[in-house]
């Protein structure tokens, strides 16, 4: 199905399950431990051996020589792959440093061997065994020094978010030298560990010299040919499977060593392989949020509207990798005639930066709309109202180029009414509560809505159970559940009736989980192929298409009546068809937004940072599924109270790693950091989104989250950090000096 | 993981034994630390013993009017006894204030005194550590040291002792007794118990190879207001960037133990005396001589301020009762 045009009415507009709040159907197999992960298909794999993974011990350099004698010879081992006898190995079009290092080592924890053995204790207790010889390389660890001489660099995200190298628009620097009112501020952000609760993990299997890997993935299409790449083997010859995962947030978008080293472990033992990344692997083995360096101008008149705004962001990566694109939400959320993004990649050696939650957008707001909350600040006004004196209905970089919907001013008059905003102090360090400094602040939120194509195959069979198969992935997002529930309602059966089969790359190829994009286009493309077969239906049927109804598993034409399991037939019906997208994304520029309100207590004793509440208003489409969406939105909330707050990977500059690489160092929200969360979405559809009229929330509900908590810091402390995450010890020396007498 | 042999022990006597004639032995009870190292090789044992069917599980009344705590007792029954509440608050606020319930129901007395340092070089085995490995260096010493000691620590270490009860236990001038292997028995005091790094950082305790500690002596309650604060980047289940203890009595006078700052809990007596004249004065006492880090320079004066709102709180304690 081509989608050019805006959607009018449709099957989707009854809305007698769609959009109704739908538990998720895969949850009491998730509850019960029965959903099968990765790491647990004893039922497809049943003898399965275990694979350790050995990470380099150096950040950069050569292993001169690999001693496997101890290890091969320890009890339960049936095999060890190093790049010795790997074979020619290829590497992923979306990886940067190869799964398999060695002799040359790209990263610290850069995958150099896998142990194979009959039990995880066995591989594991081989693994310490391997004595590594390594010639270290001087490296480059530290992103300050190695963003003074880095080049300008355009790039994607490959999630939704891009800037070109530098991009002007009008004449920045007269405008802000002219503007009677400028902030010119610099701000951090660290980089950050996904840190999802499953482990990457993958199950190999070889039957002769095809491959099948039950694994833990968010893009199933993009990993079928990268493990082929890979592998340098067809890409018909690789099957992947991953029907649950444990959570992604970007960290899953990409093939890596685990799936990877069980394909050749598996190879190499002569049977089935299992392989799970432990817990410390994770931030120095697989990719990560890399850390940005950021520079934000604003001039403004003193009626408060932007006359000239400039982000200019510096993040570093791994030779032939790529920006943290943190400026692309400052090219469309503020009005401005004169504007400037830019952004510098440096060459750094420490573990691959690529896409986490939001990338982009999530770092580049918590910089930004710090920036408007100061520019508030020194206009005097309202930093709501600043924001709304600001709003553009059109791209500000190419005015005629309006938003298919944009709701921003609604999110931030509804979230501070409802959050009280009006009981908030503009001068900051004004309100206390027993031994704490109160704040509130306020943050926009914005991300790209992503048109990506999606395919899907749909199934009556002889007792009218409608099955959807499709090679989109359910990371724990509802995935399952809105495409049931997009089945249901376009074949008129009840959500009982509706089977949902995912993640398999023999199935139809999908949009995947990434950038929000998965509920909108993969629901869009099941609508496809469910509308194809509702022709079929009528057709089989004799029945006009045009006044064709589909209720309650019938199918109605005129006065006459036929259940949709007869119509099926004793063989049933299928067709299989897609959503492709003509030029609307060009012609309308495609965003979801939200206002996030936060308030704070600040310890006035120690510094300690505690939230006491958050509002997030969203305007993102049609709610598919509210259960759902809040879900996700509650989530992203809480990823940006860590974000804001606790989450940084250290690096030693010294040694090129990242030191808290496990889940006592990388500090992450628990329960008691979270107190209370209210999410409301606004009542939107946006029919130029897709046939669905919905768009994602995914991440915006993270973005501006970490902005909107800085601010209430400051509007508590009347201290201004600009560095996250912002610990105690950042604002502790400028708190007003108290001591007790007794 | 490395193969090991196991065995049970059933009578204190019989497991300091059993250690002794074992070399690379360990005591296990809750195992909620040793584990975790024993996965990693941090620990590599070669023989367990299992002391749990040792029979120190209870808490008993001393004829000195304070407490003995079985070895043996369970964080979540030593934080949760009505005597221990009553008395000594300060231990029981320091223990719940500690990892999460679900480890607090495995984690033992002895085995709390007993827990590694949490410094990251310590877990990452590819980096120098004298603790791990003695003589080989400290990647911690120019690194990451945001969590490190502050005072104490030496040019062989800079790691910290992680735990919340020894602190309480500390102030409370609590005595850890023993048992060795050739059955004789002693009391070391908490302020001996834990070593200051020096040139030997893997010896962490004053106990001698075989010797197993058997209980904790409190002695008679001392009154006053119990105080334990915690400081840390997020509300629950992380260490303590700094905690204070603190028994303040009616009159001002007071003691106050540090916790996160340095190889065991710290205190310093001789400070106490300034406690009437206020936070200040008792924390620059207490910190005379701390080498803190480029990362972690800000736990001085974090110690300062949880002193005052430890001893602000119990003022204000004070002032409700």
């Amino acid at each position: 199905m081509k989608f050019d045009t805006p959607a009018g009415t449709n099957p989707i507009d009854q809305l007698k399950v769609v959009g109704r709040p739908t538990p998720r159907i895969d949850g009491p197999l998730k509850t019960s431990g029965t959903a099968p992960y990765a790491y647990e298909r004893h039922d497809v794999a049943p003898n399965a051996a275990y694979g350790y993974v050995v990470g380099a011990g150096i950040a950069k350099g050569r292993i001169r020589s690999i001693d496997l004698a101890e290890a091969k010879a320890a009890p339960g081992v049936l095999a060890i792959v190093t790049a010795d006898n790997a074979g020619k190995l290829g590497k992923g079009r979306m990886n940067t440093a190869r799964l398999l290092g060695g002799p040359e080592i790209e990263h610290y924890h850069q995958a150099v061997a896998v142990v194979v053995a009959e039990t995880f204790e066995q591989a594991r207790a081989a693994a310490n065994l391997i004595r590594i010889d390594y010639a270290r390389a001087k490296g480059r660890f530290d992103l300050d020094s190695a963003l003074k001489a880095a080049p300008l660099k355009g790039d994607s995200s490959g999630e939704g978010s891009s800037a070109p190298p530098i991009d002007r628009v009008g004449d920045f620097d007269a405008a802000f030298a002219a503007a009677p009112v400028k902030l010119d501020a610099r701000y951090t952000t660290p980089d950050q560990s996904h840190m999802m609760m499953e482990p990457h993990a993958s199950t190999a299997a070889w039957d002769g010299d095809r491959l099948t890997l039950w694994t833990s993935n968010q893009m199933i299409a993009w990993g079928k040919g990268d493990v082929a790449r890979t592998l340098n083997i067809p890409a018909e010859n690789v099957r992947l499977v991953s029907p649950y995962v444990g959570g992604g947030f970007g960290g899953k978008l990409f093939v890596r060593a685990d799936a990877i080293m069980a394909a050749l472990g598996a190879k190499a033992a002569g049977r089935p392989v299992k392989v799970a990344l432990t817990r410390p692997m994770m931030p120095n083995n697989t990719t990560h949020r890399p850390a940005t360096v950021q520079r934000i101008r604003i001039g403004c008149g003193r009626d408060g509207r932007i006359t000239a705004i400039a982000h200019e962001s510096g993040s570093g990566d791994l030779p032939g990798g790529g920006p943290e694109t943190a400026v692309s939400q400052t090219k469309l959320l503020y009005a401005g005639a004169n504007r400037l993004t830019a952004m510098r990649l440096a060459v750094l050696d420490l573990p691959e930066g690529n896409a986490m939650r939001a990338p982009g957008e999530a770092p580049g707001l918590m910089a930004l709309e710090v920036a408007m909350d100061e520019m508030a600040e020194k206009l005097g006004m309202d930093p709501v109202e600043f924001r709304i004196r600001n709003d553009t209905q059109v791209d500000p970089e190419k005015p005629d180029r309006k938003f298919s919907q944009r709701q921003l001013v609604e999110c931030l008059r509804l979230g501070a009414t409802r959050f009280g905003w009006d009981r908030r102090q503009a001068k900051p360090g004004q309100v206390r509560d027993g031994q704490w400094l109160i704040g509130m602040g306020v943050a926009a939120g914005f991300r790209n809505n992503l048109l990506m194509k999606s395919a899907a195959r749909v199934g009556i069979d002889r007792k009218g159970v409608v099955t959807v198969a499709t090679d989109m992935t359910d990371i724990g997002t509802g995935t399952y559940t809105i495409i049931a529930q997009t089945a249901a309602e376009t074949m008129g059966v009840p959500l009982d009736k509706v089977v949902v089969l995912l993640g398999d790359s023999d199935f139809p190829a999908s949009a995947g989980s990434g950038g929000q994009w998965g509920a909108n286009n993969s629901t869009a493309g099941v609508y496809a192929a469910c509308m194809k077969l509702r022709e079929s239906v009528a057709q089989r049927l004799g029945f006009n298409s045009g006044d064709v109804t589909f209720e309650g598993g019938k199918v109605r034409s005129g006065n006459r009546s036929v259940s949709l399991a007869e119509a099926a037939g004793e063989n049933g019906l299928s067709a299989e068809d897609g959503i492709e997208y003509g030029d609307l994304a060009k012609r309308y520029q495609q965003s979801t937004f939200a206002g996030h309100f936060v308030e704070v207590g600040v310890d006035r004793w120690t510094g300690e940072v505690r939230v006491r509440r958050m509002l997030a208003v969203c305007a993102a489409g049609r709610i598919l599924n509210p259960i759902a969406a809040r879900s996700q939105v509650i989530g992203a909330m809480t990823m940006g109270v860590g974000a804001a707050l606790m989450e940084e990977l250290a690096v030693d500059t010294r040694f090129g790693f990242f030191v808290n690489h496990d889940l006592a160092g990388y500090e992450v929200p628990v329960h008691a950091d979270i107190p209370h969360q209210e999410v409301i979405f606004l009542d939107e559809t946006d029919p130029i989104s897709s046939p669905m009229k919905a768009k994602g929330v995914g991440e915006l509900g993270l973005c501006g989250v970490g902005g909107a908590i800085a601010n209430a810091i400051y509007n508590a402390t009347g201290v201004r950090i600009r560095d996250y995450p912002i610990t105690l010890d950042k604002h502790l020396a400028k708190l007003a000096a108290i001591q007790t007498q007794v | 993981m490395k193969p090991f042999t196991y065995e049970r022990a059933t009578t204190p006597a019989d497991a300091a034994r059993a250690a002794l004639r074992t070399p690379g032995a360990k005591f296990i009870a809750g195992g909620t630390n040793l584990l975790d190292l024993m996965k990693l090789e941090i620990e590599v044992p070669r023989h367990l013993i299992d002391v749990n069917g040792t029979g120190l599980d209870r808490i008993e009344a001393t004829p000195q009017g304070g407490l003995r705590i079985g070895a043996l007792v369970s964080n979540t029954d030593c934080a949760s006894d009505a005597r221990v509440r009553r008395d000594y608050a300060v231990l029981s606020r320091a223990i719940v204030a500690g990892a999460s319930g679900q480890l607090r129901n495995k984690a033992t007395t002895a085995g709390n005194l007993l827990q590694r340092t949490r410094c990251p070089y310590f877990y990452d085995t590819n980096q120098a550590c004298n603790k791990r490995r003695p003589g080989s260096g400290c990647a911690a010493i120019g690194g990451y040291s945001r969590q490190l000691a502050v005072i104490g620590s030496s040019e062989a270490c800079i790691a910290t002792y992680p735990g919340d009860m020894a602190v309480a236990l500390r102030v409370l001038d609590a005595t850890v007794e023993t048992v060795k292997a050739d059955g004789t028995t002693r009391a070391i005091p908490m302020a001996e118990f834990h070593r200051l790094p020096g040139t030997t950082p893997h010896v962490e305790t004053a106990l001698v190879p075989g010797e197993f500690i058997t209980a904790v002596t409190l002695p008679a309650p001392l009154g006053g207001q119990h105080v334990y604060r915690k400081v840390r980047d997020r509300a629950s289940y992380a260490f303590a960037l700094v905690s204070v203890a603190a028994v303040i009595q009616p009159d001002g006078r007071g003691r106050a133990a540090i916790g996160g700052i340095a190889h065991k809990p710290w205190r310093v007596e001789a400070a106490e005396a300034a406690m009437p004249r206020g936070s200040k004065a008792v924390a620059d006492h207490m910190l005379a001589g701390a080498r803190p880090t480029r990362d972690n320079a800000f736990k001085v004066p974090l110690v300062e301020r949880t002193l005052a709102a430890a001893m602000a709180e119990a003022k204000a304690g004070k002032a409700a009762a």
